[in-house]
């Protein structure tokens, strides 16, 4: 599109850690991550990395690339002006991609079936980086008028779209396209999706230009055909006269309009059914009986919560980032680890906020509730830097639509993404899907991926999710609700069957995302993370591990504290504040119609909550018999858990915190 | 005064040294690796990247590159090269500086922030530093520094170690496996230059550490370290290589 790619997030599931086969799998799949993204000079700056038993025997690898786009250089991806040469550069076509999105993604995985395998495309980033730097030399000096990359469907695709969106035909001189090997049929050279490949359109003026430019960066380019008004796409072997005709003896061997393959394509209407063992989420505000119970008098909290920080999904990534080259560009402002990544735009004061989240626990028991959270949370990551989200994009991971159960996960998460996005006042700007992700053991867990782009102002207000000053008051804002399905919590404590996950009301949500961003824009905030996985104790560890501070608080426990803990209901974050600032926020969430509650101070090098029962003073006689003891943990403690979880789980090397890492946090702390 | 930035086909890192000249308020001129001419800058400098794809080993294709050939002839007249990380395997390829740069002891790519610290601040690459680590991006698979041990002893008695990976208070990671050591390289060093002086390799960016918005600024004391150097030898009409640095100045 004429956008220069800026940054990677990258969303990562695998089955078991402790499984040898996904080992392999988490080995390889960081590596080529890595491999691509380091080499192609696109930094890597943030993502997920998530563990659930239905990915087992089907991973997902979702990516989402941000570019940034100067006005003038905006193309489309389509072929205008009839009798413009249509030109194919890149790499050579192979057999290696043949029906490769269309066949893997089409078909189930059957440990049998080996044919399938050669349809993986094989990457070269090398190759890809010199196609990005040929492709934006060609848009910079406007010798192409549409561009369009090869991806699934290969060369059909690529034509047939971008000529249906001009309202163009194209006819395609098929024994022009340069191949990688003989014989290739010529079904195969249309659907092969060998990567690094561009079609553009040009005037016939400009394309001795458009050679010239590819042949600098090393890159083979071929004519292969001519715009036409018919809105055909017209394949032709025998070639093309100078004429724009079929030569003489030249053969037509196919010819359909391009929208019936594209704008015009036969829709299906898929069986959707609701899947019997699906229960309810409880509508919003009516409180459920905690059925867990945990923890409660005589059982540790801090156990529990250093069990959390350790987990494979809530410890530390950092064993997989430091593989990734998060800084070439030199952009980044904020690296990975620390929650959303934030991006300088070079000559400007704004910063780009983005991040991805997909909540699939809750979307295997409710894919519609799922979705919902999965935009709140990932919305709420990037207002919580103060930045105002701009759009989302989204890769929905589901099982066989052709199964009704599969296709109606689907659909729900549709529904419940567009409600959380107008509710939002958040546009969704694109996406793809990535279906028929079974196999022999069963579907994957509904997976709605949501990557948000925000953009803040200034990037002198950006807040961050550690604490930075002792002293500092600590806030609650919003309130939890009951249902503990879905968490990280019931993952390792075990809940009861009857419990649902916790609801989402959506104008609650707005609302704490806006006062939020009201709060940091009027410069009251000094730190602020959102509450999600792990509940309210995970929140509060990561604000302490992250800044070395700790802080001494008390939490008064309305029902089970096991909810208020380690409860993941929505719409709820933990910011700090100087003292003299704290009644403001708290008018302020008033305004929005928030809860808000000053739990305690940063300060000292453990994280102490005092638990403390309804209208009690606090003194551990006076506690209901269902309050669990206070929390009271050593930060030093966490952090050593927190650092070590995920290379323990994958058992992997992985040496102490780099001096520098930490310095880095204390000094990057400094522009608050 | 000009500096020239060369673009590998593939190296990725030409922006950041771009951007940190502009931001050093120097005028970059890209280089095409094509091309023998050097516009007539003061130094050049060879930035990160994987030039060529570095499919068979870092660097080892660059050295064949017209432009290398005019980078040896204006080193050899004296004039100032830096290369930085690919940059650095680039020159240790066409044996402008001593050692190899070997796969990353842990065999995966490091890409973290590290602390990197001048051996010696009489250097025309650290003039500008002040002396204190300086904390600046790795990213690289292939920086693990190697050579014999005579040539070590010989480069640290003839000052030729720029930089080493140190801990927050300063004391060098010589043990290879010490995480502070993000590669493993020998007597944990991160930087060295040739026997004339004016030619040096770092595997850590400090280019990508120019701005006090990226972390910290302190990259810029080596980028106008090289300024420095790069506008005195312009002002003295491009003199013929003379020892830049001061042997007995080694430890």
């Amino acid at each position: 599109m004429g956008a220069r790619p800026i940054a990677v997030l990258d969303a990562l599931r695998f089955g078991d850690p402790a499984d040898p086969h996904t080992r392999h799998l988490v080995d390889g799949i960081v590596r080529g991550v890595g491999g691509y993204g380091n080499c192609v000079g696109v930094p890597t700056v943030g993502g997920e990395l998530v563990f659930d038993p239905s990915y087992q025997g089907n991973p997902l690898v979702n990516v989402m690339a941000i570019g940034l786009l100067e006005e003038r250089m905006l193309i489309l991806a389509e072929a205008p002006g009839p009798g413009n040469y249509v030109v194919l550069f890149g790499s050579t076509t192979g057999r290696d991609g043949i029906g490769g999105a269309s066949v893997l993604a089409s078909a189930t995985f059957q440990d049998q079936d080996p044919s399938k395998r050669p349809a993986v495309q094989v990457g070269d980033p090398f190759a890809e980086k010199l196609l990005i730097e040929a492709s934006l030399e060609l848009i910079d000096r406007r010798l192409v008028e549409g561009i369009q990359d090869l991806g699934a469907g290969g060369i059909s695709c690529a034509t047939s779209e971008s000529a249906d969106k001009a309202g163009t035909g194209i006819l395609l001189d098929l024994d022009a396209i340069p191949r990688r090997e003989p014989g290739m049929a010529p079904w195969e050279v249309m659907i092969s999706e060998s990567q690094e490949r561009m079609l553009a359109t040009c005037r016939p003026e400009n394309f001795e230009a458009v050679r010239e430019v590819c042949v600098r960066w090393g890159i083979p380019i071929a004519l292969v055909g001519l715009v036409t008004t018919d809105g055909d796409i017209a394949i032709v072997e025998g070639g093309i006269g100078p004429d724009g005709g079929p030569n003489p003896g030249a053969t037509e061997i196919a010819r359909i309009p391009a929208a019936a393959l594209t704008s015009d394509a036969i829709v299906h209407y898929r069986l959707a059914t609701p899947p019997t063992r699906h229960r309810q989420a409880p509508a919003p505000g009516i409180p459920l009986t905690a059925h867990d119970g945990l923890p409660e008098r005589g059982m540790d909290p801090a156990a529990v919560l250093a069990a959390l920080l350790g987990s494979p999904n809530l410890s530390s990534r950092r064993w997989v980032y430091e593989q990734y080259d998060s800084s070439v560009q030199s952009n980044t402002v904020e690296w990975p680890g620390h929650g959303a990544a934030v991006l300088r735009v070079k000559g400007t004061k704004k910063a780009l906020v983005a991040t991805t989240d997909g909540n699939q626990s809750v979307s295997a028991i409710d894919p519609h509730l799922g979705a919902q959270l999965s935009v709140a949370e990932a919305t709420r990551n990037v207002s919580i830097t103060g930045a105002r989200p701009l759009g989302i994009t989204n890769c929905l991971n589901y099982g066989n639509p052709e199964r009704p159960e599969a296709f109606w996960q689907l659909q729900e998460a549709v529904r419940g993404m567009a409600e959380a996005c107008r509710a939002l006042s958040v546009p969704v700007t694109g996406g793809n899907v990535s279906l028929y992700n079974e196999y022999p053991g069963g579907a994957i867990a509904p997976t709605p991926e949501i990557g948000v782009v925000g953009l803040l102002d200034d990037i002198a207000t950006l807040v961050r999710p550690p604490f930075t000053t002792e002293g500092d008051a600590v806030l609650l804002i919003g309130k939890s609700t009951p249902g503990m399905a879905g968490s990280a919590y019931a993952a390792l404590a075990g809940i009861s069957a009857e419990d649902s996950p916790p609801g989402i009301e959506l104008d609650r949500e707005a609302a704490l995302q806006s006062f939020i961003r009201e709060a940091i824009g009027r410069g009251l905030v000094a730190s602020a993370q959102d509450v999600s996985g792990g509940g309210l104790a995970v929140a509060l560890g990561e604000c302490c591990i992250w800044s070395g501070l700790g802080a001494k608080l008390r939490l008064g426990i309305l029902g089970s504290p096991a909810i208020e803990l380690f409860g993941e209901s929505p719409s709820r974050l933990v910011l700090s504040c100087r003292p003299r600032h704290a009644p403001a926020i708290e008018l302020l969430a008033r305004q929005f119609g928030l809860d808000s509650n000053v739990l305690g101070s940063v300060g000292g090098d453990r994280l102490s909550i005092e638990l403390t029962g309804m209208g009690a003073t606090g003194a551990a006689e006076e506690r209901g018999s269902r309050i669990a003891d206070a929390l009271d943990v050593s930060i030093a403690d966490l952090r050593h858990t927190w650092d070590h979880g995920l290379a323990r789980a994958l058992g992997v090397e992985q040496g102490p915190v780099h001096d520098a890492e930490a310095a880095g946090t204390a000094a990057s702390g400094k522009g608050n | 005064m000009k500096i020239g930035v060369v673009t590998f086909p593939g190296s990725n890192s030409d922006v950041d040294s771009i951007n940190a000249l502009t931001v050093a308020g120097v005028e970059p001129v890209t280089l095409w690796h094509e091309s023998p001419e050097l516009g007539g800058v003061s130094a050049v400098i060879l930035p990160g990247g994987f030039a060529y794809g570095d499919y068979i080993r870092a660097g080892v294709i660059a050295r064949f590159s017209p432009v290398m050939g005019s980078v040896k002839d204006f080193a050899a007249s004296g004039g100032y090269v830096l290369g930085i990380c690919n940059g650095f395997q680039v020159l240790a390829e066409s044996g402008l500086v001593p050692g190899a740069l070997l796969r990353n002891r842990s065999l995966r790519f490091a890409g973290h922030l590290v602390n990197i610290k001048p051996e010696r601040l009489d250097s025309p690459f650290t003039r500008a530093a002040t002396g204190e680590p300086l904390r600046v991006p790795v990213a690289h698979g292939e920086g693990c520094y190697y050579a014999d041990d005579a040539t070590l002893d010989e480069l640290e008695r003839a000052g030729q170690v720029l930089f080493r990976y140190v801990h927050d208070d300063g004391t060098p990671a010589i043990d290879p496996d010490d995480k502070a050591n993000p590669n493993g390289s020998l007597r944990a060093i991160a930087g060295v230059c040739n026997a004339a002086g004016n030619v040096a390799g770092l595997m850590p960016h400090p280019e990508r550490m120019s701005e006090e918005v990226l972390g910290n600024g302190g990259g810029m004391q080596l980028i106008k370290s090289l300024v420095e150097s790069a506008a005195e030898w312009e002002k003295a009409g491009r003199p013929a290589p003379q020892l830049r640095i001061k042997v007995e100045a080694a430890r």
